[in-house]
């Protein structure tokens, strides 16, 4: 089965990112495809490399960059949601007149249509920290 | 490929990012023409109120993006009865001439899609 998930919430302020990395876990687990994982409202935030977390506490956006070594992962970040919340890749820091980018190396900036089309590839889709 | 996309919010207009969010997800669904609609629960509902006037509060006037929808062929609009009974409000007050459903109905709606988006 083909599978897509959505993640709205930012990965230290709710469980969610870190449920659906495990969700994300079984589903490869399970022998399914996992299309896309799409990162939208503060979701974008699981792809700030720049997040530091104290030594006995998980890192989340490094623990999705572990499981996109181990199996082939499209971590999609929504570019407008990304850009109002500060995470930026080279490029868009250059567009932006910023210094600094900070999108975590395996994750891609791209529009929602990733989402839609994801959506429609996909036999389930799967929102992790909705209703927010 | 066409799928029925449903895309349900709780939120109310403002105070959050959750009804412009949504609608820009609307908005695409519609730009790679799949069928959507959308289901405003609870507080959601008053994102239909007209005349709104956010300008105090810095905030957009979802009124513009929503008149819009009808040019993206968005036109199933569903707000659920007992949020409407809840704040004292009746569909045909609303923006967008929502389809109220019941409990029922709205289980009904949800179980006939292809994918179901909350926000």
């Amino acid at each position: 089965m083909i599978f897509t998930l959505v993640v709205h919430a930012s990965p230290v302020q709710h469980q969610a990112p870190e449920t659906a990395l495990r969700f994300a876990r079984a589903v490869l687990e399970a022998g399914h495809t996992l299309h896309r994982v799409f990162f939208y409202r503060d979701g974008v935030l699981n792809g700030n490399t720049l997040v530091s977390s104290p030594a006995d506490e998980s890192n989340i956006p490094e623990d999705w960059q572990a499981l996109a070594k181990e199996y082939p992962l499209d971590l999609v970040v929504c570019i407008a949601a990304a850009i109002r919340r500060g995470v930026l890749d080279a490029n868009e820091a250059r567009r932006y007149d910023k210094n600094q980018h900070n999108l975590a190396p395996g994750f891609e900036l791209s529009g929602l249509g990733q989402l839609v089309e994801a959506a429609m590839l996909s036999d389930r889709v799967i929102t992790f920290g909705g209703r927010g | 490929m066409n799928k029925r996309f449903l895309l349900i919010c709780s939120r109310p207009p403002y105070g959050s990012s959750a009804a412009r969010d949504l609608l820009d997800i609307a908005l695409t669904c519609s730009v790679f023409e799949q069928s959507v609609s959308l289901l405003l629960m609870g507080d959601a509902i008053l994102q239909l109120l007209p005349e709104q006037n956010p300008t105090a509060i810095r905030q957009k006037n979802l009124n513009a993006i929503q008149s819009s929808l009808a040019l993206y062929d968005i036109e199933s609009i569903y707000v659920d009865a007992e949020a409407l009974r809840f704040h004292g409000l009746s569909a045909e007050t609303l923006l967008l001439k929502p389809q109220a459903l019941e409990p029922d109905a709205l289980q009904q709606l949800i179980r006939e899609q292809d994918v179901v988006l909350p926000l």
